[in-house]
């Protein structure tokens, strides 16, 4: 599988810490019939950075623009792990051996029972999907992922 | 010591024109012959130093302006070869560069004598003891109100600002009787003293000069009060010369301007119309007996009024109301000058576009706090938080090192500073003096 394939389109909105924002975003997807597979947010005093899959990326970036939103597009990795204890670790085991850093990463229950997915930001994303798909790790193609 | 200088400063008016008319004459043949850039001004409206014989002539003369220093920094102004400056001082500009001022020898005497006025109308003489809490360094407070003191014969405490904490321990085991610093220094001083257990009973204290910043009458009763002294409001510009410019005597009804050395007007900030004693309007200065820099009619943006009477005090010298507020939109926070625009030069220059940005200024346990808030903009988001910090950072630091005083740096959402149809209100002043 090529990396294109595989790079997923992740959408980063740059929120203050004020109540409603979230909602805010939430709302304006719902509206526009976008889909949210997983998110995560990563929050420091005085902002957070809300990171999401969703099923329409360019449209999500669009339609969060024209509401006034800073939006920004970043290329992650999902893959697919044994939903059982010891089955990120080995995932990560893998990356670690070959010096692969990671930025961050957020894991999220899969639809299909046995495996828990895992999306990663990493420094080399070819090199981590060659590194990974050696080593048996599953690693999906994105368009799994955004029809989650 | 009632005066200092009582001669020029209990001089009849007729006498002090006499000596106001030669010396603008010279300063006036000066600058026409040593600064290109009076030349050109005097030469562009078709005037010759022969033109001006008097003080009703300075309306002929053309006005100078913060941006002119600007223009012509660092040294393009002075009147004197480099070798003769003994001494550099800076302060804010309205941008990323400093507005520069130098001085020669005589001007340093100049300055110690102005300055000795204004310590003796507070009532120091040699058996003073004068805490110098004004920053030394580039900033005129410091070495301004301490070579004044120097020439009294007081014995000078070269503290400079901050370390709170050890300048009540010196005010106390020094035996300071006259302290100078910014006033709303010398309330947190007065809190931290109260924290610390130190009774005002305690100090040797009697009086202060406190300027560089706005302050009021309460202010005024609070530091009288809290601190067992007498008050005195004290009034300059690094660009006239320094502290010393002009100063309060034991009335308390106006600053008393050396203008033996300092010829004051006032006029409107619009029509630049010279406007009558009494009238409220922009100060504006002409130095008659500087050499580094002298400089014709310096438009200080401070707005005061004139009041030629004589002082019960027995000084003639004409004194100004209390600055009550600036033509332009400069903000003086924890003593230091601060145009608005000299943030947004540091963000343009940081991310190559010009992001809206607003100003908080407060004043938290009488010490003044400075907010940027920034918009985010495309271009400086990063999907990552240390990226985003980082910048946050840079923001902070290059603030603080171009204004001289420390920011608290929060970055805001798009669209959600106020925009406005004219002039963007940059600055949101929560401080109530």
């Amino acid at each position: 599988m090529q990396a294109k394939q595989i790079l997923l389109k992740q959408i980063s909105v740059f929120l203050e810490n004020k109540s409603g924002r979230l909602a805010e975003v939430t709302k304006i997807l719902g509206e526009n019939d976008i889909d949210i597979s997983a998110l995560s947010i990563a929050d420091t005093t005085d902002f957070g950075i809300l990171r999401m899959i969703v099923n329409q990326p360019e449209k999500a970036e669009k339609v969060l623009r024209e509401h006034g939103f800073t939006v920004s597009c970043t290329s992650v990795i999902a893959i697919a792990v044994a939903d059982r204890p010891g089955g990120l670790a080995a995932a990560l085991e893998v990356l670690d051996k070959e010096s692969i850093g990671i930025e961050y990463m957020y894991a999220f229950v899969g639809k299909t029972s046995n495996e828990a997915l895992v999306l990663l930001r990493v420094e080399d994303s070819e090199k981590a999907i060659e590194v990974l798909t050696k080593n048996n790790i599953k690693v999906l193609p994105s368009n799994t992922v955004y029809h989650l | 010591m009632k005066y200092w200088n009582p001669t020029y400063e209990c001089m009849s008016r007729e006498e002090m024109t006499r000596v106001q008319n030669e010396r603008l004459v010279n300063t006036v043949k000066r600058v026409f012959h040593n600064v290109p850039f009076y030349r050109d001004k005097m030469q562009k409206i078709g005037l010759e130093p022969g033109d001006i014989r008097t003080i009703e002539d300075l309306k002929k003369l053309p006005f100078t302006y913060k941006q002119d220093l600007r223009d012509t920094y660092p040294y393009g102004m002075f009147a004197v070869p480099l070798s003769e400056i003994v001494r550099i001082h800076a302060s804010s500009g309205t941008t990323g560069k400093q507005t520069v001022v130098g001085y020669t020898r005589r001007d340093i005497d100049t300055w110690a004598e102005v300055m000795a006025r204004t310590l003796v109308n507070a009532g120091a003489d040699k058996n003073s003891f004068i805490q110098v809490a004004y920053g030394y360094g580039l900033f005129t407070g410091g070495l301004g109100v301490h070579y004044g003191a120097e020439r009294i014969g007081a014995s000078v405490i070269p503290v400079s600002g901050g370390n709170t904490k050890r300048q009540l321990q010196i005010m106390k085991d020094f035996g300071t009787t006259i302290l100078a610093c910014t006033p709303s220094y010398a309330l947190y001083m007065a809190e931290e003293m109260e924290e610390a257990g130190i009774r005002k009973e305690d100090l040797k204290l009697k009086a202060g000069v406190f300027g560089a910043e706005p302050w009021s009458e309460r202010m005024r009763n609070q530091i009288e009060e809290r601190l067992g002294i007498t008050a005195i409001d004290i009034y300059g510009l690094s660009e006239v010369i320094g502290p010393g410019v002009a100063s309060e005597c034991e009335c308390k009804c106006g600053l008393h301007i050396a203008e033996d050395h300092f010829i004051p007007e006032i006029i409107d900030p619009e029509t630049e119309e010279v406007l009558p004693p009494g009238s409220k309007g922009e100060l504006v200065f002409t130095t008659i007996t500087k050499e580094g820099l002298p400089l014709i009619r310096y438009r200080t943006r401070d707005i005061s009024s004139l009041n030629y009477e004589k002082c019960e005090c027995g000084r003639t010298c004409v004194r100004m109301s209390k600055v009550s507020g600036r033509t332009d939109d400069m903000l003086i926070i924890r003593g230091v000058n601060v145009f608005p625009s000299q943030i947004e030069s540091v963000l343009l220059e940081m991310s190559g576009v010009a992001p809206h940005y607003m100003l908080i200024v407060d004043r938290v346990g009488n010490l003044d706090t400075l907010e940027v808030w920034v918009e985010m903009t495309q271009n400086m988001f990063s999907d990552e938080v240390r990226r985003i910090e980082d910048f946050e950072k840079k923001i902070r630091h290059e603030i603080e090192s171009t204004l001289g005083i420390s920011a608290k740096v929060r970055l805001v959402e798009p669209k959600t500073i106020e925009r406005s149809e004219g002039k963007a209100k940059r600055v949101i002043d929560k401080r109530k003096i």
